[in-house]
């Protein structure tokens, strides 16, 4: 059982927290760490970022072999989506059907469920993402 | 640098063999690829055993191929490991066997590629296949390398115009040539009207445009320009060889439909050789879908982006087209061997540049195009194999 | 009990999941279709929700109306008797997912249907009592009953999530709040059984209506109020006629409660049913209203409270979903899918 490799990625799983750039306003997601021969100054000018969870689909598919641990949840489809901040992300989509899904299709960030690991295992929360519920004015 | 030549191959019919072991499967290749030699070299002459294998941890139990199978053989005592790079392992073994043949250290080299996949069932297939993706951001999210494929292919889709049949010439192709294979897993042909009625696998690909996993193993010779002159076979030289990489996570991609390892490998592998890729009589791809092998003939350069299911339908994957792909069945006729694919890649291509091609013989064959991948496309590997004479 | 420092809510959000089964669906199984239903449908969580994921987009909801950043949160408190863990809180990871950590209290309430009205009403005491400025109550379930069970008609699925803090910044100011509370043993389960018990008939008198009843009666006692006095009223809804039957008993008429009676539709959401109630009144009230408000829980007790609409909310009601666009989005499933969804097929 995997206990630290999930829990070290929550901001990430349940917030869909990235980095932004402080001067270019660059978003990334997920968080990196520095590369090789990049600057302390440089790595640090990255800030923890929490993305809207708006954005489009780029591309989607749905499986229906399973991997073990998904073999409940099958079929299920899972999707490329383009985040309105820029970065790519993959996930599972999720209150939706394939006939449903469409390239270009807004959707919308939710926390789930992304893994049950057993009945003395943790519970894995993370995004996934469904076609929007209704647009909403905004406001923080 | 010295010359690095294909002195001798073997390898088993890929398929389901329940009643034998990783062990016996690699024997029986490496016990061909002596044969194939005529025991020209002997074991004792075996400077190291190079074992290619994906999944030995997960599905078959195994973690310490080299020493196992080295002695296993009668090679005890020799330099012998594992390399592991997912699908790409069976091409970087032999890239990193090369090294070692041509710069003097070793004559003769084996490179052994197996997998066993067949002693675990098909969900833990599919987790062990997602080992190739990103861990914490891919795979645990329930990705699968078949969606990822699967999701490259709507989008090209989207981007060029297709419609998912587009890609049927790619298992048509594979199938027409496995027919004959007698190592082929899947021996018979597909048509068009069976492709459009095959059932989903991961939208838009149906089960008639994925490959299987399967077991077998397949076994390489590599030696040095002495050792073939002595060994006598017809002389197949590596030309040109590269390996590059690229992220594991497709949304890290700039550009998810250009494969740029893919690019870079070909590219560097076609220089060294001194080619274009117009001088390619005959390839092997990493096929498990129609999309992969589009995605690569484009990022290899040899069609132009958005063109390979033209291209393909216009017969040029074929064995008599410009770019004859799958001639011994691809990943969907002969099976997908995990890590041990990219060795199966280089024993057909040799006998396609011996003329001795069980099935979809490219006639005149002088130069072949070797193309390994592990994930999709995160490492590449490339070689250009030459018949020498 | 009303606060020294005046609360109120700042913010309201609302969850039910997308999946409805029909009542008569059930009774296909159960009864070859005979026999009445004691709702027309309930909502079902989809495969990859439970409590907390509900939870988390509720609050997100009501975060977005109050506009107040997560960290200013001083606490969040999440009731349910449907908790993923017997043991780890549901509350921790609630406040992991809002960015509400890590100097916050995070707890988990327990009083089957009325565990998101103690984390209300305790959320009240924290903002009365200038602890904290801000707290966020959550009300939210996944509840099981028994297969074949008259629990299984109505056991449903949502979750509610209210904002508290100073009056002065609410879009409903709450007035006074009561609490009725003895042991009556109407609804139970053990630790380590999957599904509770119920009384049957024992659920009815004794239990909910003495219980919400005596709640109610008191609250407008102590405010010298009338049911006239109130537009909208919302009581606890197991079923579509408890909560009918009680209005009408205590003189509320069909047209204040019907807009905040949802159990016909979605069946009974336990923790979050109440609040949902209120969040759907509060998706159409316009400033000045009253909104008369009793829980109840079993084993057992009601807490009720009196609520005033404030300006504020027209401004904040369109920055979330309302409920309305929740009850829309439904997909009826059928019972072979609804098992497969509850887990209750040995899959793997």
């Amino acid at each position: 059982m995997h206990l630290a490799k999930h829990w070290r990625q929550k901001a990430a799983y349940y917030r869909l927290e990235g980095q932004r750039h402080r001067v270019t306003g660059e978003v990334r997601f997920p968080a990196r760490q520095a590369t090789v021969g990049e600057s302390d100054e440089a790595a640090e000018a990255w800030e923890p970022f929490v993305l809207s969870g708006k954005g489009e689909i780029y591309s989607f598919s749905v499986v229906r072999q399973a991997p073990a641990g998904f073999e409940y949840l099958a079929p299920y489809p899972v999707a490329l989506v383009r985040l309105a901040e820029g970065p790519l992300v993959t996930a599972q989509l999720t209150d939706c059907c394939e006939d449903d899904l469409f390239i270009g299709q807004p959707v919308e960030m939710v926390t789930r469920r992304l893994k049950d690991t057993g009945k003395d295992g943790v519970l894995v929360y993370g995004y996934k993402f469904r076609p929007v519920l209704t647009q909403v004015k905004g406001n923080g | 640098m010295q010359n690095v030549y294909l002195a001798g191959i073997g390898a088993t019919p890929v398929g389901e063999h329940y009643t034998r072991s990783l062990i016996d499967l690699a024997l029986e290749s490496l016990r061909q690829a002596f044969v194939d030699i005529k025991y020209h070299a002997t074991p004792s002459q075996v400077g190291a055993l190079y074992v290619a294998n994906a999944m030995g941890e997960a599905l078959a139990g195994d973690a310490h191929l080299g020493a196992l199978l080295a002695t296993m053989a009668g090679f005890q005592g020799v330099e012998a490991f594992r390399l592991s790079s997912a699908g790409a392992s069976g091409g970087v073994a032999l890239h990193q066997a090369c090294m070692a043949v041509a710069s003097g250290v070793h004559d003769l080299v084996v490179i052994l590629g197996v997998e066993k996949v067949t002693d675990k069932l098909q969900d833990a297939q599919e987790a062990s296949l997602s080992l190739a993706t990103d861990s914490d951001f891919e795979a645990f999210h329930g990705i699968t390398v078949t969606s990822q494929w699967a999701m490259l292919m709507r989008r090209y889709m989207h981007e060029y115009g297709y419609e998912a049949d587009a890609f049927a010439p790619f298992p048509i192709n594979a199938h027409a040539n496995g027919t004959a294979n007698p190592e082929a897993m899947y021996r018979f042909p597909v048509k068009i009207s069976t492709y459009q009625k095959a059932s989903q696998i991961a939208s838009p690909l149906n089960m008639l445009d994925c490959s299987t996993l399967a077991d077998g193993a397949a076994t390489v010779l590599l030696v040095s320009e002495r050792l073939m002159r002595e060994i006598g076979n017809p002389p197949v030289r590596v030309a040109g060889r590269a390996l590059a990489s690229d992220t594991l996570a497709l949304h890290d991609r700039p550009d998810p439909l250009w494969l740029s390892a893919v690019h870079q490998s070909a590219r560097r592998a076609l220089h060294q050789a001194r080619m274009e890729p117009a001088d390619v009589d005959v390839l092997e791809l990493t096929d498990p879908h129609g999309i992969a092998a589009a995605l690569a003939l484009e990022a290899s350069g040899f069609v132009t982006r958005g063109t390979s299911p033209r291209h393909a339908a216009d017969g040029g994957i074929t064995p008599t087209g410009t770019t004859p792909i799958a001639t011994a069945g691809g990943y969907k006729s002969r099976g997908d061997i995990g890590g041990a694919s990219g060795v199966y890649q280089v024993v057909e291509l040799v006998r396609q540049l011996r003329g001795c091609a069980p099935s979809g013989q490219v006639p005149n064959a002088r130069v072949a195009f070797a193309q390994s991948l592990g994930g999709v496309g995160a490492t590449a590997v490339t070689h250009i194999l030459v018949r020498d004479d | 009990m009303q606060p020294d420092r005046p609360v109120g809510i700042l913010g309201y959000g609302c969850y039910v999941p997308r999946y409805r089964i029909a009542g008569k669906e059930i009774a296909r199984v159960w009864t070859d279709g005979q026999g009445g239903v004691p709702v027309q449908s309930k909502s079902v969580p989809g495969p990859d929700e439970d409590t907390i994921t509900m939870a988390i987009e509720a609050a997100r909801h009501a975060l977005a109306r109050a506009g107040l950043p997560a960290r200013q949160l001083g606490g969040v408190w999440v009731g349910s008797e449907s908790h993923p863990y017997s043991v780890k809180p549901s509350g921790t990871i609630v406040a992991e997912a809002l960015g509400t950590t890590p100097w916050v209290s995070a707890a988990d309430w327990e009083f089957a249907c009325k565990a998101g009205s103690e984390a209300f009403t305790a959320s009240m005491g924290m903002v009365a009592s200038g602890m904290v400025n801000y707290m966020l109550a959550i009300g939210a379930d996944t509840a099981q009953g028994r297969p074949g069970d008259a629990l299984e008609y109505t056991a449903s699925a949502g979750a509610s999530a209210m904002v508290l803090g100073p009056a002065s910044e609410a879009l409903a100011i709450i007035e006074a709040t009561v609490s009725y509370a003895t042991d009556t043993p109407d609804f139970f389960r053990r630790a380590e059984r999957p599904y509770p018990v119920h009384g049957q008939r024992f659920t009815g008198e004794p239990a909910y209506f003495h219980h919400v009843g005596s709640a109610a009666r008191r609250l407008l006692s102590d405010l010298g109020r009338t049911p006239q006095d109130y537009t909208y009223a919302v009581f606890h809804q197991p079923n579509s006629k408890f909560p009918q039957s009680i209005a009408k008993q205590l003189g509320f008429t069909p047209e204040q409660t019907a807009p905040g009676l949802l159990s016909p539709q979605i069946g009974n959401t336990y923790s979050a049913i109440v609040f949902l109630g209120l969040s759907a009144i509060l998706d159409i009230a316009r400033p000045g209203d009253t909104i008369f408000l009793t829980s109840y829980g079993s084993g057992a007790g009601s807490d009720a409270y009196s609520v005033v609409v404030t300006d504020t909310l027209l401004e904040r009601r369109d920055r979330a979903p309302r409920t309305a666009d929740y009850l829309a989005r439904q997909e009826f499933i059928d019972y072979a899918m609804y098992v497969k969804w509850r887990n209750e097929l040995v899959v793997g």
